[in-house]
């Protein structure tokens, strides 16, 4: 599936919670059952700056996409961490560095885009394109 | 003045707001206060009515505003009972206080002197003191901390000889809550000739200090934290240490006369007060600490007593919940985690359901660090809080847990 795909998809997920709660214990939810990533792979350079919580963001190329992993120890960051792989893992890196994040507003979560919230929402997006920058770089 | 919770919570219009379709539960104090319509009104009223530089102008509104700036300055006076009305500086807050304090210092200090801070103190009251020291040699000791959020007043002994030129300690530590006993701290100082700032900052909304019976040196203090707006503050300093130290910034109001061959300073306050101030914040401060007397601070501390007593009581049937700084004397402040679950997720919750607390380290790493865990999610109380209120935070935590365990 496209980004664009994965987007909509999550965007129709979303819209069938009737309130905020439905919709925070399903980010529960998908945080518990993000694949936690391996302990020695959590080292400081891997942290993402800027969040309350911590995020360690890790990536590789597998063929000709970017395979993210990353976990959180706030379980609502690690769903919010869960939909982001759903959506940038798995693509290529051009995709990914021309892809928008107007959904995150749309799934109703534009609380966490907002810079006093410091979860990191916005560092992730950025971190995760600027890897995929580089792999840009490199396969040229 | 009897206490009327439900008349006093009238006083604060924000308090009528919803958040997320919920009331909103203001449990931030500790980080800022409130506003009251009176010191609202007071600020409406300068911009309307005598908006003017102060201390130089010869017609009315200029006047007017400097009457009604250097009244303000008389009520902290009076409120804080300095002995000097120009002992009472106003700055853009306590991290101001503190910087001005430790720059005329660092004409001061030579390399063999020794600054004592404590383990509780907020980020602002550690870095200037770092400069410092990277500045002019002298090293920083810390008083360190106990399990229950109480300075170990023992090792504080130990620490001071005849090279200590400096001890700083906040009133009550923002992390925790935990009331420092500031009167020891300031007469062990005294004996080995140190001088002392207290950081008033998380103390003023709770409690009137007295600067002369504590014979303090330096007290720093932020409106914001008492029902005033944000960006004025005060620093009381002692008369002597007017003279001694050097101005902080050059600029307007600050100086006598001006050649270019030579400057001569005005004195105090006017020496460390530079350049145009905060002339509406600091009438509005004035207004704000009218407020708080005339609610008084014995009902103020009665309210924010039963307010935390109860609320201690509620939370910690929550299964899993731990209060950190537990030390008998202590505000309206709990800092607390449940089980392992990140602070970070719980103020999440809470937001959702209108309640206002805040989470993270609060600015005081170090004790973090001390209690090894990632931050707390802490409520603070202030008078205007109500039972009521209490309960909304209890049930949404108890709502926070369920959803997060």
């Amino acid at each position: 599936m496209t980004i664009k795909e994965i987007q909509e998809e999550l965007i129709d997920e979303f819209a069938m919670f009737d309130d905020w709660m439905q919709k925070y214990e399903y980010m529960i939810d998908l945080g518990k059952s993000l694949p936690l990533i391996d302990p020695v792979l959590k080292t400081d350079d891997k942290l993402i700056k800027g969040c309350q919580s911590k995020v360690w963001l890790q990536s590789e190329m597998q063929d000709d996409k970017v395979v993210f992993t990353a976990d959180s120890d706030a379980i609502i960051t690690k769903g919010i961490i869960a939909i982001l792989i759903r959506v940038f893992s798995n693509q290529t890196p051009d995709a990914i560095v021309s892809a928008n994040t107007d959904f995150i507003a749309e799934i109703g979560l534009q609380e966490h885009l907002s810079p006093t919230r410091a979860n990191g929402l916005v560092s992730m997006v950025k971190q995760m394109k600027l890897y995929a920058i580089a792999y840009q770089a490199t396969n040229k | 003045m009897s206490f009327d919770i439900k008349k006093i919570r009238e006083d604060f219009p924000i308090l009528k707001r919803k958040v997320n379709g919920a009331p909103l539960v203001y449990l931030d104090n500790a980080a800022t206060s409130q506003k009251p319509q009176q010191v609202i009104d007071c600020i409406v009223d300068y911009y309307s009515n005598y908006n003017a530089n102060i201390h130089r102008g010869v017609h009315t509104l200029s006047q007017e505003a400097t009457d009604a700036y250097e009244k303000a300055r008389k009520t902290l006076q009076q409120h804080f009972n300095a002995a000097q009305v120009h002992e009472v500086l106003f700055t853009s807050g306590t991290t101001e206080g503190i910087n001005l304090v430790a720059s005329g210092f660092s004409e001061i200090l030579k390399p063999e002197d020794e600054i004592i801070v404590s383990a509780l103190e907020h980020h602002s009251n550690i870095v200037p003191w770092q400069m410092l020291c990277e500045k002019t040699g002298a090293k920083l000791k810390v008083i360190p901390m106990c399990e229950d959020g109480s300075l170990q007043m023992d090792v504080y002994d130990t620490l001071l000889n005849d090279k200590t030129k400096l001890v700083f300690v906040n009133h009550i530590s923002n992390a925790l809550g935990i009331i420092n006993p500031i009167e020891t701290i300031i007469e062990k100082a005294h004996q080995v000739g140190a001088a002392v700032l207290i950081d008033g900052a998380q103390a003023c909304s709770h409690i009137k200090a007295d600067v002369q019976a504590l014979d303090v040196d330096f007290y720093v203090t932020s409106a914001h934290k008492m029902c005033g707006p944000t960006g004025v503050g005060m620093l009381y300093m002692k008369e002597d240490w007017g003279k001694k130290l050097p101005p902080y910034q050059g600029g307007g109001e600050m100086i006598a006369t001006v050649t270019f061959e030579k400057t001569t300073y005005a004195e105090m306050p006017h020496k460390f007060e530079a350049g145009t101030p905060n002339i509406c914040g600091g009438i509005a401060f004035g207004a704000a600490v009218d407020y708080l007397n005339e609610i008084g601070f014995d009902a103020i501390k009665k309210q924010e007593a039963a307010l935390l007593d109860y609320a201690t009581a509620q939370l910690l049937q929550i299964e899993g919940l731990k209060i950190y700084g537990t030390a008998s004397e202590k505000t309206s402040v709990i800092s607390f985690n449940v089980g392992e679950i990140h602070p970070y997720d719980i103020g999440t919750i809470l937001d959702k359901l209108g309640i206002a607390v805040r989470t993270g380290h609060h600015c005081a790493q170090p004790i973090m660090d001390f209690y090894c865990i990632p931050g707390t999610v802490r409520a603070s109380f202030a008078f205007y809080n109500s039972i009521e209120e209490v309960d909304a935070l209890v049930h949404a935590v108890k709502k926070a847990t369920m959803m997060l365990s």
